[in-house]
């Protein structure tokens, strides 16, 4: 098995699934000739042809919108956001219509598509570029919200990303991009979209993660292990809309106590739903109250200051102690 | 290098039928009687079913909605020159247009009663015909895709897209006009220019001397029409049909029409509107100057317009009648169409909502 980075992992789905249906077709923003700015792309041009590759004029809100003609006409449209921070330009096409031409028509006209984002902090990028705004697009039904957390599942959620029959924001952790590499199979495998991955079975507590906080997520637990001995259980959401609740409630039943561990803001976020959801489903098995260890409730700082808002291995370890010793 | 003049443009406006039904004769189009009959028969089925509606809604058997009285003539005509295969997408005043690609009344009653079944077209009907589109502008990008579609495919459909005066003022209305210029897709977008959107007159809404000529920065061609004249509405959309389906890009047509009522039945006019300026654009209205037309062709008579008048109160009918008698239909319809496959917790949030439904019934 060859040990891919996310970004070439990511290219080897688009390519597999460009070669497997030809109705597949890229758009956005310096996605061809320049193989999209982090190169994610690279390459499918030269071998699918401007047809199929296409590096479109510089507005967000035509991307989806035209994406959303494409797949009216049944094409499977992948389009690229360049940054989500740009991606509110589109947003409108998104809950105005890429959500809802299902419901509209009760399925008579459908939009199975994908928008590729990148997201999320810890590239010392300008502002706009380092934000997590997954709780934006998982509140508007219709769509669904998937976040790989590293190559092999990224490749994987992809291939079931291109080919579900709704709309779907595929969003790609930016700082995990290039900072690690995977075994991913030659032969191709699908990840299907709605289920979360139980990472590492465990009796103590649950910890909830995905995308980016996935590996500091990991390292807090190895670290823990080591120490306090206590057995983990590990959930990575992968999708985060529609939720795997059935999952985490299964594991908090187990366990009793949970920490969630999220980079956007803590408010009104996926962390504050799973709660909610294990309000829902297993408040009885509690032994301690749900912990979200989240970002602040503050505008996305500028990149000086910015390794503080993320919640870096030491944190992690701290509230899972806490939660474990309550 | 010295101060040059790099490109000039001009704006070419289109009239065949005058306000009194005159024809020019140079640009007639060559239609045979039995599709000027349906053409007009198109026009007169909107306004009899528009009517209709007004008087549904005051009554409460049906909810708001925006007639489109005097503009039967875009939507209309444009039908009458399209193909099945083409792509229809409508914005919200194209009535005419939509019953003449084969929309059963029925479905139109449903749509303005609040339910999403009148949406759900016979197939063969909404294969190629999108439903209404209430963000204003939003449509237009979706046009270009389905024209970057037909292309890809190598298919021979093009794409009729509508909107409004008001819609050329959107950031969506520029970026699909750039998208289908770049990508040279088989568009025809056709602003109904009915001089107000909602309260804000044509001359607030852009500083542009013209629509029409906003096509231009997308180099694409671009004419305006006088929008209330059916036979210019034909030629124009014929033309530009003509040159998306022969690989020559999209077109965009400025058709100045009126909006002879309100905005939609919440709104009253008399709020930001002169009456004259109302009762002037009467006497300009498109199916007036279009009988004149027919009947100096000797293809229309009196007693022709009281029969099909008759005919189209009795399609109304019974179109309002099978409105009235549907059965109601399920309340939960909304859980089945989120996602092609319902998730488990979507399926748990419409058992508690049958039972809190069920219980409120029984109450």
């Amino acid at each position: 098995m060859p040990k891919l980075t996310m970004v070439q992992a990511i290219n080897l789905a688009l390519r597999e699934e460009m070669a497997r249906d030809e109705q597949v077709v890229l758009l956005g923003e310096d996605i061809g000739v320049d193989g999209g700015v982090f190169r994610v792309t690279d390459g499918l041009l030269d071998q699918f042809g401007p047809g199929r590759v296409m590096d479109t004029p510089l507005a967000e809100s035509a991307i989806l919108g035209s994406a959303i003609g494409m797949a009216l006409a049944g094409l499977r449209p992948v389009a690229e956001m360049q940054f989500s921070g740009f991606s509110y330009l589109m947003f409108h096409q998104w809950e105005g219509n890429a959500t809802r031409y299902r419901s509209r028509t009760q399925g008579q006209h459908t939009c199975p598509l994908v928008v590729r984002m990148p997201y999320g902090g810890g590239v010392r990028a300008l502002e706009h570029h380092s934000e997590s705004r997954e709780a934006v697009y998982a509140h508007v039904p219709g769509g669904k919200v998937v976040m790989p957390s590293g190559p092999r599942n990224a490749r994987a959620l992809l291939l079931s990303a291109i080919r579900d029959p709704d709309p779907v924001i595929f969003m790609e952790p930016k700082h995990s991009y290039r900072s690690f590499r995977e075994e991913v199979p030659e032969a191709e495998e699908v990840q299907p979209l709605g289920q979360a991955h139980v990472v590492q079975a465990g009796d103590d507590l649950t910890v909830v993660g995905w995308g980016a906080m996935m590996r500091p997520l990991l390292k807090a637990a190895e670290e823990i292990k080591t120490a306090d001995g206590p057995s983990l259980e590990i959930i990575d959401l992968l999708t985060i809309s529609p939720l795997d609740s059935a999952t985490i409630c299964a594991s908090v039943r187990k366990t009793g106590r949970c920490v969630i561990v999220q980079e956007a803001p803590r408010s009104f976020s996926v962390a504050s739903e799973i709660i909610a959801r294990i309000n829902d489903d297993a408040l009885l098995y509690l032994e301690a109250p749900v912990r979200r260890l989240a970002g602040y409730d503050v505008v996305t700082p500028y990149f000086g200051r910015e390794k503080n808002y993320i919640a870096p291995v030491p944190r992690i370890v701290r509230a899972m102690r806490e939660t474990l010793a309550y | 290098m010295p101060r040059q003049t790099l490109a000039e443009f001009t704006i070419e406006s289109l009239q065949v039928l005058d306000e009194d039904g005159r024809v020019d004769a140079a640009l007639e189009p060559a239609l045979e009687p039995d599709e000027l009959l349906r053409l007009y028969r198109g026009m007169s089925r909107a306004r009899e079913l528009d009517q209709r509606m007004l008087k549904l809604q005051r009554q409460g058997r049906i909810g708001t909605f925006g007639p489109c009285i005097g503009q039967e003539a875009v939507s209309t005509a444009a039908a009458l020159a399209m193909r099945p295969d083409d792509w229809f997408i409508g914005s919200f005043r194209e009535l005419g247009g939509r019953l003449m690609r084969g929309e059963p009344m029925v479905n139109t009653l449903h749509f303005h009663n609040g339910w999403e079944e009148g949406n759900v077209l016979p197939p063969e009907v909404g294969r190629r015909m999108l439903p209404l589109t209430i963000i204003v502008g939003s449509q237009v990008p979706h046009a270009a895709g389905l024209g970057y579609a037909a292309k890809y495919r190598g298919e021979d459909a093009a794409v009729v897209c509508f909107m409004g005066d008001g819609a050329t003022s959107e950031g969506d209305f520029h970026e699909g006009l750039n998208f289908a210029a770049v990508w040279q897709a088989p568009v025809v977008f056709i602003s109904q220019n009915n001089q107000w959107a909602i309260s804000v007159p044509r001359e607030k809404q852009t500083h542009s001397r013209t629509l029409a000529q906003k096509g231009i920065a997308y180099d694409m061609p671009c004419l305006q029409i006088d929008g209330n004249d059916a036979l210019a509405c034909y030629v124009a959309v014929s033309e530009a049909l003509a040159r998306a389906r022969a690989g020559g890009g999209p077109t965009f047509i400025e058709a100045v029409t009126y909006r002879l009522m309100m905005h939609t039945t919440a709104d009253d006019p008399r709020k930001y509107r002169d009456e004259a300026q109302e009762q002037e654009w009467w006497r300009k209205e498109p199916l007036l100057r279009f009988r004149q037309y027919l009947t100096g062709k000797k293809l229309w008579n009196d007693k022709q317009e009281e029969a099909l008048l008759a005919e189209l109160r009795a399609e109304v009918d019974t179109a309002v009648k099978a409105f009235e008698e549907t059965a109601a239909w399920p309340p939960d319809r909304p859980f089945e169409h989120v996602f092609a496959t319902m998730h488990p917790a979507l399926a748990q949030q419409r058992q508690e909502f049958l039972a809190h439904v069920k219980e409120e019934a029984d109450a």
